[in-house]
């Protein structure tokens, strides 16, 4: 698919030959370039790290020490002749879309991305190239997002209105990213807030790196009967983990793009969808490959076939590439 | 509208049953008697029927969108219900307070447009869209387009309007069941008046059973139970009331048509009498296999070499209304009783009585059971002597005791997308044997797998793709499963010329290579024993 060609697709992943590194590899290589701290992009067993500054700490939190380089956005840095450099992709904390320039080409892979703004993350720029790697995890016209604000009324007014009902809000979203875009919104004057210990770690990562978070409590040493009007933000689990007996009664949210559909939203048996996405919508996507100008696309995991057909019907260059990445997973049980 | 979709929307926000009860309740308090009826109608299958034709409504809104059609039908595939992939494309623009139409008052003008051209629907349905939000489009579309299923059962709408009107439940199911309709009738009529000016036709609602959980012995002493064969046919209730005479299937659809051979019933069967029991085919004094029936009743008209090849009786089991009166809450040995004197006094050739069988021990039931299929019923039913006739589905008096299925192992070879809350999951699946070198098709199943293997399948179907033909994925002949079926046919239906009746998955053979799956000559071995 891309042999010959500056990056190329390989069992282990994306790889530049001339530089001899991988990007978001999921096999163990010398070298990789990582977009984010998520699992199925920062994965265990590399040699060598190179991630944005706020990725680092994360990374070596979740995968052991790491060697790990890092790099602020906007800044390159030069391998054998092909520079790189790491460009907000607005996804999560520490998030980038990789560039790669040598001898004039420009090729931007942008790993997981979104390009409406929220509370908390960087906002996504636009980077011009003239190939372009997207992912396309919505990338069917069904999936489109309202703005930040609205979804933040939501959130805070189903919190309300169970405190009402004399009921706690449990709301899931996934640790990384997922959880402090939920507590970037809450209106702290609306009851308590409390958060699990998975995310507890990575909030504190993430606030000395100098981001701002509304004060949490744990609930896993919390009293039952401490426990009113609360909010409690975890990750999803399959299960109803034992501490969720001392929040009864409660109701349960689940923060992902995939509620927009309700058949989604009833597999997961939760009482209250928000349609809250890390990734771009079918609007985000068309418009962040419009703005990078790129001729040439590669479309990455999500609904790739059809995205690619649907770009190839605009007249663009695309074909699907079939990567290891998994985006936002539609059911996982684990905390990504 | 606005009220109804917020009604909806609120149904969809919560997984507890009694948050829904009082959701309705509180709807019904909020809105006029024309809206409580049509909500009543909605959630009983009466929705306005073949007003618009759904290829229309995919081309209209491919027309606003602006999206190639294939990818409408994508997304369709992923979505897995028409009404919601509309809604969700609709350019969403609420203006506020520009329509403030009732329910029922779209319900009415739907209804007039059944007669007016192509244009005026097509106007009609497209400034709907645009002028409403994406949650009341949602609830227009399901209106427009297929059956009205919204996660509300009727159980749920029956209890919430015993609570609003303070009434028994069993009432209402009762005032519900039958042929009303919701033009014709009003709220107050049909649930409100005490002196119901009842409908000749209404039949009562089927009491269900369960299927019997752990062991026969645990029901206790034999002597309280009285047994039947478990005949496989369709459930049905003749109703015999002011010299008129009606069929009601299981579905609370009104078949009498179909069934011209239970007319003479109008001549032998005494006024105020109700029947329920199963219509069978019947032939040579023994049953005939579903199938037949199945050829049968698909059809719009009954033919007369249908009447030749598959004619049909009732095996009464049970009697619901006797002179006039409801007798349900009599005991099962009461009615049986009257039945029985029923069938005997009132000679018909259509009409047969469901023999309760005699035994003293459970072994010998069980021996009985074994013997299922050689006696032409799929099992048992147990009924305890001295309950009354339920509403619904309950556990405790009635208990279904199935033959086990027929099993073949067969490969996964077809994949696509399931529906509602499988939606954009691969949950249907294609199964096929082997015919020497070939896998032949012979089934399609979609259940049977707990969720956590659906996804394991899911991902395995994503990962082993290797033809895409639309919505359908061939898949690489490798995962084995144990395909459970109640019946087996000859047909044209699947290339094995095999067909199987109630298939499922009962069991992942993950022990099983592709290779070991049976083969064609072990269905045609069952078809010999167990075909029709």
């Amino acid at each position: 698919m891309l042999d010959k060609k500056l990056l190329r697709l390989t069992n282990k992943g994306i790889y530049c030959e001339q530089a001899d590194v991988y990007f978001d590899p999921w096999r163990p290589v010398d070298k990789a370039i990582i977009s984010h701290a998520h699992a199925d992009h920062a994965r265990k067993g590399m040699k060598h790290y190179l991630c944005h500054d706020h990725s680092a700490k994360i990374i070596n939190h979740r995968l052991g020490k790491s060697n790990i380089e890092t790099l602020p956005y906007g800044k390159s840095t030069s391998i054998n002749g092909v520079k790189f450099s790491f460009h907000p992709a607005g996804h999560v904390i520490g998030s980038a879309q990789i560039r790669v320039e040598y001898k004039g080409e420009v090729w931007v892979f942008t790993g997981d991305y979104k390009t409406e703004k929220d509370f908390i993350t960087p906002s996504f720029e636009s980077v011009k190239c003239h190939h372009l790697i997207t992912e396309s995890t919505f990338g069917l016209p069904v999936y489109q997002w309202e703005e930040e604000v609205i979804l933040a009324d939501q959130i805070n007014n189903w919190w309300k209105k169970n405190v009402a009902e004399g009921f706690n809000s449990v709301i899931y979203g996934y640790s990384l990213g997922k959880a402090q875009r939920i507590l970037s919104v809450l209106d702290s004057s609306i009851g308590p807030i409390y958060s699990h210990t998975a995310i507890n770690h990575i909030n504190e990562l993430v606030k000395s790196n100098g981001y701002q978070l509304p004060e949490t409590k744990p609930i896993a040493g919390a009293n039952k009967a401490d426990i009113k009007n609360a909010i409690i933000v975890c990750p999803p689990a399959m299960r109803e983990p034992a501490w969720m007996r001392k929040v009864k009664p409660y109701r349960t949210a689940m923060c992902s793009g995939w509620m927009a559909v309700r058949g989604a939203k009833r597999r997961r048996n939760v009482d209250k969808g928000f349609v809250m996405s890390d990734h771009a919508d079918w609007k985000g996507l068309n418009e962040a490959i419009e703005a990078s100008g790129a001729e040439n696309i590669y479309v990455t995991h999500g609904y790739s076939t059809i995205f690619a057909q649907w770009l190839s019907e605009k007249g663009l260059n695309a074909q699907p590439l079939k990567t290891e990445y998994e985006g936002e997973t539609n059911d996982s049980n684990t905390d990504e | 509208m606005k009220r109804f979709a917020q009604l909806i929307d609120q149904i969809d926000q919560t997984t507890k049953s009694n948050d829904r009860i009082k959701y309705i309740v509180d709807f019904l308090h909020d809105v006029n008697d024309e809206d409580k009826l049509w909500f009543v109608a909605l959630f009983s299958g009466k929705r306005p029927k073949g007003i618009i034709k759904t290829s229309l409504i995919k081309e209209w809104i491919v027309e606003i969108t602006n999206l190639p059609e294939w990818l409408f039908e994508q997304s369709y595939h992923v979505v897995g219900d028409l009404a919601e992939t509309i809604a969700l494309l609709a350019p969403d623009q609420p203006k506020k307070g520009v329509n403030q139409d009732t329910l029922s008052k779209i319900i009415f003008e739907l209804n007039t447009l059944k007669d007016k051209g192509e244009n005026a629907k097509k106007q009609f349905v497209k400034n709907f869209w645009l002028t409403h939000s994406k949650a009341e489009n949602f609830v227009f579309n399901k209106l427009i387009t297929g059956g009205f299923r919204i996660g509300v059962s009727q159980k749920t709408v029956v209890k919430a309007l015993g609570k609003f009107l303070d009434k028994e439940d069993n009432t209402i199911s009762h005032r519900l069941m039958g042929n009303w309709n919701p033009k014709e009738v009003s709220f107050y009529d049909l649930l409100v008046s005490e002196d119901a000016n009842d409908d000749n036709s209404r039949p009562y609602p089927f009491y269900l059973s369960y299927a019997l959980e752990g062991k026969i012995e645990d029901l206790g002493d034999p002597s309280d139970w009285q047994a039947e064969k478990k005949w496989d046919g369709i459930r049905g209730q003749i109703i015999k009331r002011d010299d008129e005479l009606f069929v009601w299937s299981r579905g609370e659809e009104l078949v009498t048509d179909k069934f011209p051979e239970f007319n003479e019933l109008k001549e032998n069967l005494p006024n105020g009498v109700v029947l329920d029991g199963e219509i069978i085919g019947w032939k040579n004094n023994a049953p005939l296999p579903f199938h037949n029936l199945q050829t049968r009743i698909g059809r719009k008209t009954v033919s007369k070499k249908h009447l030749e090849d598959v004619p049909i009786r009732l095996i009464a089991y049970d009697l619901l209304e006797f002179n006039n009166k409801d007798i349900r809450q009599q005991s099962t040995k009461e009615r049986r009783n009257l039945l029985e004197d029923l069938v005997k006094t009132n000679a018909s050739d259509t009409l047969l009585l469901s023999d309760a069988l005699e035994f003293n021990h459970w072994d010998e039931l069980k021996d009985i059971r074994l013997r299922a299929r050689e006696l032409y019923c799929e099992g048992l039913m147990l009924k305890k002597k001295y309950a009354p006739y339920g509403v619904g589905r309950k556990k405790g008096d009635w208990w279904k005791w199935k033959v086990d299925p027929l099993t073949i192992d067969a490969v996964l070879i077809y994949a696509m997308r399931g529906h509602g809350r499988r939606s954009n999951l691969y949950t249907d699946y294609t199964f096929a044997v082997w015919d020497n070198e070939e896998l032949v098709t012979f089934a399609k199943a979609y259940s049977g797998l707990t969720d956590q293997e659906f996804k394991e399948v899911d991902r395995f179907i994503k990962k082993n793709t290797v033809d895409r033909y639309g919505p359908v994925r061939s898949v690489k002949a490798e995962l084995v499963f144990e395909i459970a079926f109640e019946g087996i046919a000859k047909s044209g239906r699947h290339k094995s010329g095999i067909a199987v009746r109630f298939p499922r998955m009962s069991r992942w053979r993950k022990d099983k290579k592709a290779e070991e799956a049976n083969t064609i000559e072990d269905l045609h071995q069952l078809l010999n024993v167990y075909g029709g």
